[in-house]
């Protein structure tokens, strides 16, 4: 389901998300999408940036796009798919949009700054005004444009506001070394915990 | 070739090397030669000679991999996979096949002649390993005048042998694709292959692999074959294919085939003894037994490998399930290979790796396409 999602996404072509993570990414670095889909991002990343790039996916459809694109993926569920990687394999380990369907994700983030220096997080805002308002007007789960899933078929096990992300990062001692928030077609920084769909986080030790 | 993606008739070739004084030394110590290797090709070798791509065949396999020979009824055992634009496709790349030793379909075996006494070598014949086997295939690569292979590749056993071809000569590979294999036999593996070779050398007509005069057992290789066909198959294919259908409709009331699983698996038997040697079948399930790249020895610690990886298993396949591909693709992480795994969901089981064409096509192309190409010419994704 989300990966179909995924997919659906990556055919809108430049997606604004994709091309936040392009400039953050430095060129020829070590990359890891976890829950990477049909690739478009590592694509873009070894195409435009010289990047080294890995990824794991869960979907064989999604990985049969990856391979189709000449990237390097491994059939698998994240949280199993770690333990194997030296300390510090990679430059960045990119999280976007499958955090939120991560049941550990303390441990995951732990994984992560154990075989990455940094990671790019990137996920759908929870306390998005719309939504909030859904759930305060029309006492209903909010559906929005970047949480698009009724109850009862969400991917998502994890549902978060960008001020309960930084709360967590605080708790874990993390530094978020970069924030970014995103509205449909462009940057929000206004109150991004109200009006921006999307936040991407570079997260580091 | 015709158009119809097939690379048409097809003429096994020989080699012979490691003559006396120049005998192969083997894994154990002993020595093997004069040693004869039975190998197609289909393609063409291109003139920097780098689209060579090494195929090699599981346990009762042999060198005709595609297209038909010479008066044959059915075409080779990887014709679904090679020819023009198939997934090894002929027009681009230059695929050799070869029998491995041990084997009885035109390389030297157990059944070839010991240059020593005139005679059948049956047991004389010295046990043999997987590392043999890419050793021999290595004089073959080398008499092709290849320094380095495109890919090596192969399921089951094949895809052993592509592995050992990585251990032992990685800097000569440039990618790998092992389907449906193993970094080693489990003992649950070793285990069917024990009653395999038992069975055979249970039937009085063994005698001690003697029998090239008076006849191969062919009772303990019959059976010894239908426990392998048991293994290739999944709870679900077998269901579908024969379900508790009766070859009669109704109960016989005495031990003849009533059952059509009964029937195939004995009509697969017997047909096998018609065209595999049993000692073959001993010294090659043997080999595949001692077989262990665990442990760090697919990829020596320190060395990095200019080898690209791509490893295949099958849902269904319980006789190298898929956590043994998982094996492989932990080292290839642990050792920072450029690698990518698929488990493909299909319902055949082992036999899979045989009969999966479409999904196996759609990955091997392209995997293949990057490594021969790089990025760029991706079809529909250039720059």
């Amino acid at each position: 389901m989300a990966t179909l999602w995924r997919m659906a996404m990556a055919s809108n072509g430049n997606r604004l998300d994709h091309q936040i993570i392009h400039r953050i990414v430095e060129r020829g670095a070590r990359v890891l999408d976890l829950g990477c889909g049909t690739g478009d991002l590592l694509y873009l990343l070894a195409r435009e940036k010289g990047a080294q790039v890995q990824g794991i996916e869960v979907n064989d459809l999604a990985i049969y796009e990856c391979v189709k694109k000449g990237l390097s993926v491994f059939h698998g569920d994240i949280e199993s798919g770690l333990a194997e990687y030296p300390d510090q394999s990679f430059d960045y380990v990119i999280l976007n949009q499958s955090m939120q369907e991560v049941k550990k994700v303390g441990w995951l983030f732990e994984e992560a700054l154990r075989i990455g220096s940094k990671i790019i997080v990137g996920f759908p805002n929870f306390a998005f005004f719309q939504a909030r308002a859904m759930l305060l007007f029309r006492g209903k789960a909010p559906i929005t444009s970047s949480l698009p899933f009724r109850w009862y078929d969400t991917p998502n096990v994890r549902f978060l506001s960008f001020s309960d992300f930084k709360d967590f990062c605080r708790e874990k001692q993390l530094k978020i070394v970069e924030a970014h928030y995103l509205g449909k077609k462009r940057s929000i920084h206004f109150w991004p915990n109200l009006f921006a769909l999307n936040g991407i986080f570079v997260v580091a030790k | 070739m015709d158009k119809a993606g097939n690379v048409g008739v097809v003429k096994t070739q020989f080699y012979t090397f490691a003559e006396s004084p120049d005998e192969l030394i083997l894994e154990s110590d002993r020595t093997l030669g004069p040693i004869t290797l039975a190998y197609e090709t289909y393609g063409v070798l291109n003139r920097d000679r780098t689209n060579a791509i090494l195929v090699a065949h599981a346990l009762s396999g042999d060198a005709h991999a595609a297209g038909m020979g010479e008066g044959d009824a059915a075409p080779g055992w990887w014709d679904a996979m090679i020819g023009p634009g198939k997934a090894f496709d002929t027009d681009r790349y230059f695929v050799i096949c070869s029998n491995v030793i041990g084997g009885c379909k035109g390389s030297t075996g157990p059944s070839s002649l010991n240059p020593k006494t005139g005679k059948p070598y049956g047991l004389d014949f010295p046990v043999i390993t997987i590392a043999d086997m890419v050793e021999a295939q290595r004089h073959l690569v080398d008499h092709l005048g290849i320094e380095k292979l495109l890919c090596v590749t192969g399921g089951s056993m094949g895809g052993m042998q592509a592995l050992q071809w990585v251990a032992s000569y990685g800097e000569r590979v440039r990618s790998t694709i092992p389907i449906a294999a193993a970094l080693k036999h489990s003992p649950q593996q070793i285990a069917f292959d024990e009653v395999v070779r038992l069975s055979i050398m249970a039937d009085p007509a063994w005698r001690q692999g003697e029998y090239y005069e008076s006849g191969q057992p062919e009772k303990g290789l019959a059976v010894a074959r239908m426990i392998g066909h048991i293994t290739f198959m999944s709870e679900t294919s077998m269901e579908e294919k024969f379900s508790r259908r009766l070859k009669k409709g109704q109960y016989n009331f005495d031990f003849a085939a009533d059952f059509e699983v009964e029937g195939y698996l004995r009509n697969r038997g017997d047909n096998f003894v018609r065209r595999f040697d049993a000692n073959s079948y001993l010294y090659i399930t043997k080999a595949m037994d001692y077989f262990d790249l665990s442990g760090g020895r697919l990829i020596p610690n320190g060395r990095t490998l200019p080898t690209r990886f791509l490893v295949i298993s099958f849902k269904s396949d319980w006789l190298y399930p898929s956590h043994q591909s998982q094996e492989i693709v932990r080292e290839l992480k642990m050792k920072q290979a450029d690698a990518t795994y698929c488990e493909l969901p299909s319902t055949y089981g082992h036999d899979a790796f045989l009969l999966e064409v479409e999904e196996q096509t759609t990955l091997i192309k392209h995997f293949l396409d990057k490594t021969f190409n790089g990025y760029l010419v991706a079809d529909g994704y250039g720059v």
